[in-house]
């Protein structure tokens, strides 16, 4: 059975709660930036004196609405994301004074010129690769007008100390994300995947970023004392790492059912996992310019080409001890279906580690398949 | 000792049983509308062959689609594992497993008498058992008669991969007055390019073992041997590769 702790809130709790603080902040004239992606650079948001909330779309319920103007055809995420936009379902989206987003996937980056129609979307033009000509010169100007569209909305002046202390803060983010993450190097891994995925996402249900990294640091510490007093020595379950699309719409659906059919999930190379995390932004340089490189680094498949996505997996492969490799593919998602080959043939030809791709979306409809693939793969490594 | 294996498909109800160095019985029944209710007809089919499913010298490995409904069972395993293991026992050769199922088709890769690798078809029912049920419905026939008269025919082909579209393909054809020897050969042509699409995902290092109801048909292995471009293997109990499978499971991982 699934192991979480006493007062575990789950996803929809802490997006519930999440909506009452938003609300108090905004009665106190904060304003909110709304985001998508790994890509956003949130210092400059936290500098310019807003708050970023996270607004990916993880239901199915507002997908219809979405289908009335992009493609059915469309990855599960972009049409939630969207649908939850336009049927004012998502308060986040409604209390947001501005978006923030990036040219990353062809669906994602023409989705956001609808969104635009009913909220102001600020795009940062995302360069395709990391080492094309002038990619990293280009990226450092989207930092520096991302910062000019938020002085003119809000009506502030950011400073290089006002970054400077928020690159500070978010680094320490990081590195408590990061040590959280990495409770599940040990073995057995005391927490289970389904709680390292509703953490890092209900996280961005809250706004004081120094709360966050005492409550990260808080439960880290008791999941290290709980494995020296509780699991240390115990056997451990087949351990599986999940790489792929995001998973935030699926958590119920596999990253649930991973677990309850008798695996650990100790790891995500996905962009809910350390890989965004683990490179911090370097506080001596130039600070555009030292955003514009951390960001870059991000090992996503929209970037052509994007060899630190398997350097990335090797590392974590070896430090997390995994057994077993389960990639989420959202239907519709061209570039991690296409990276998808390359992925497995690294996983199972130089790591000899076995490899399963579950291909699906939002809906419940292959809950049943999904169970039996899963299944088999367990019992595959077991 | 009773080692059985149960595999509740979307069609029929296999049992196995081994006695721990030969297999002793085996049988099918149709699954009808209930797995819940083909399990316990299998319990009684058991009985009246002196086997106590509840007896401490029998155990049970249900598996298939239906694998739940099987209450009486020690342990439930997918039909991936059962059918490698199984299809391994047949012919203990590495190879690459074709199961064409009424609900789903499976291509299992197996390495060193393991299953190393696995695809199934995704929700739709292209290239699995229901289409050809679907169809012969439609020609008024029964799946044996569909392939015989598809052995006489010239297919026709079916250019939509969705049933319910390919099954309005077919009534215009059928409308039109065309000969259902050729629809019959065109919707066989249909379920073997759909497997052969499938099949093709694998790398194929070893040889190709085809188990299920289809594996009994002969035509059907040679039509899928031609266009797979491999050598299709068969066995008597090919029917009964996952049933096979789930038994010599229960008695590898139930005895001590
Ligand atoms: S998968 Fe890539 S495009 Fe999607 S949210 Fe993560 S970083 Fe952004
Ligand atoms: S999952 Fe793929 S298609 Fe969907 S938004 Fe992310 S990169 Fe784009």
């Amino acid at each position: 059975m699934l192991k979480l702790p006493e007062n575990f809130h789950s996803y929809s709790e802490a997006r519930k709660e999440g909506f009452i603080r938003l609300k108090e902040l905004k009665e106190t004239g904060k304003k909110v930036v709304g985001l998508f992606c790994s890509y956003t650079p949130t210092e400059i948001i936290l500098a310019s004196g807003a708050v970023p909330v996270g607004l990916c779309g993880v239901n199915e319920e507002s997908i219809h609405f979405a289908e009335k103007i992009l493609p059915k055809n469309l990855c599960p995420l972009i049409k939630s994301s969207f649908g939850s936009a336009i049927s004012d379902t998502c308060p986040y989206f409604y209390f947001s004074d501005i978006i923030v987003a990036e040219t990353t996937c062809d669906g994602k980056k023409k989705m956001y010129e609808w969104m635009n129609e009913i909220k102001d979307t600020h795009v940062m033009q995302l360069p395709q690769g990391r080492d094309g000509y002038g990619a990293l010169n280009s990226w450092r100007g989207e930092m520096i007008r991302l910062k000019d569209a938020l002085s003119s909305k809000f009506n502030v002046k950011i400073t290089e100390d006002d970054l400077h202390k928020a690159i500070k803060l978010v680094n320490r983010e990081r590195k408590a994300l990061v040590d959280f993450f990495e409770i599940g190097k040990l073995k057995p891994s005391p927490i289970s995947g389904y709680e390292i995925n509703t953490v890092v996402d209900a996280n961005g249900f809250l706004f004081d970023t120094e709360e966050k990294i005492n409550l990260l640091e808080k439960r880290t510490n008791q999941l290290r004392n709980d494995y020296e007093s509780n699991y240390k020595g115990q056997a451990s379950r087949p351990r599986i790492l999940i790489t792929g699309c995001p998973t935030g719409g699926v958590r119920e659906k596999i990253i649930r059912q991973i677990e309850e059919l008798g695996a650990d999930i100790v790891a995500f190379e996905n962009c809910s996992g350390p890989r965004a995390q683990k490179d911090l932004v370097d506080e001596n340089k130039e600070p555009y310019l030292a955003l514009a490189e951390k960001y870059l680094r991000v090992n996503c498949s929209v970037m052509s080409p994007n060899p630190g996505r398997i350097k990335d997996m090797e590392i974590m492969l070896d430090e997390y001890r995994v057994d077993g490799v389960i990639e989420v593919l959202l239907h519709a998602c061209h570039t991690f279906a296409i990276e998808s080959y390359r992925m497995r043939k690294f996983v199972t030809e130089e790591k000899h580690i076995p490899y399963l791709t579950l291909e699906t979306d939002f809906s419940q409809s292959d809950t049943g398949q999904i169970n039996t693939r899963i299944s088999a793969f367990l019992e595959m490594l077991s | 000792m009773n080692y059985i294996g149960i595999d509740i498909g979307s069609t029929a109800a296999k049992t196995l049983v081994f006695d721990g160095e030969k297999i002793v019985h085996y049988f099918d029944l149709p699954t009808g509308w209930s797995s819940k209710e083909s399990a316990l007809r299998v319990k009684q089919k058991l009985s009246s062959l002196g086997i106590d499913v509840h007896s401490e010298s029998t155990k049970i490995v249900a598996t298939g689609y239906g694998r739940i409904s099987v209450d009486y069972a020690d342990k439930v395993i997918t039909e991936i594992t059962c059918h490698g293991k199984g299809a391994y026992y047949l012919f203990s050769e590495d190879s690459v497993v074709i199961d064409v199922g009424g609900q789903d088709t499976k291509i299992i890769t197996i390495e060193k008498g393991a299953v190393s690798h696995f695809l199934m078809n995704d929700k739709c029912s292209a290239g699995t058992g229901k289409f050809l049920e679907v169809m012969a419905n439609r020609l008024n026939v029964d799946i044996d008669y569909l392939f015989s008269l598809a052995a006489k025919g010239d297919p026709i082909p079916i250019s939509s991969m969705c049933t319910v579209f390919a099954e309005s393909e077919v009534i215009s054809y059928i409308g039109a007055g065309r000969p259902k020897e050729d629809l019959a050969a065109g919707i066989i042509q249909s379920v073997v390019s759909r497997v052969v699409m499938l099949a093709n995902q694998h790398d194929i290092n070893g040889i190709c073992i085809l188990t299920g109801g289809l594996s009994h048909i002969p035509y059907f292995a040679d039509q899928l041997s031609k266009k797979l471009g491999h050598k299709i293997y068969t066995h008597t109990l090919g029917k009964y590769a996952g049933a096979l499978g789930a038994a010599l499971i229960s008695a590898e991982k139930l005895t001590k």
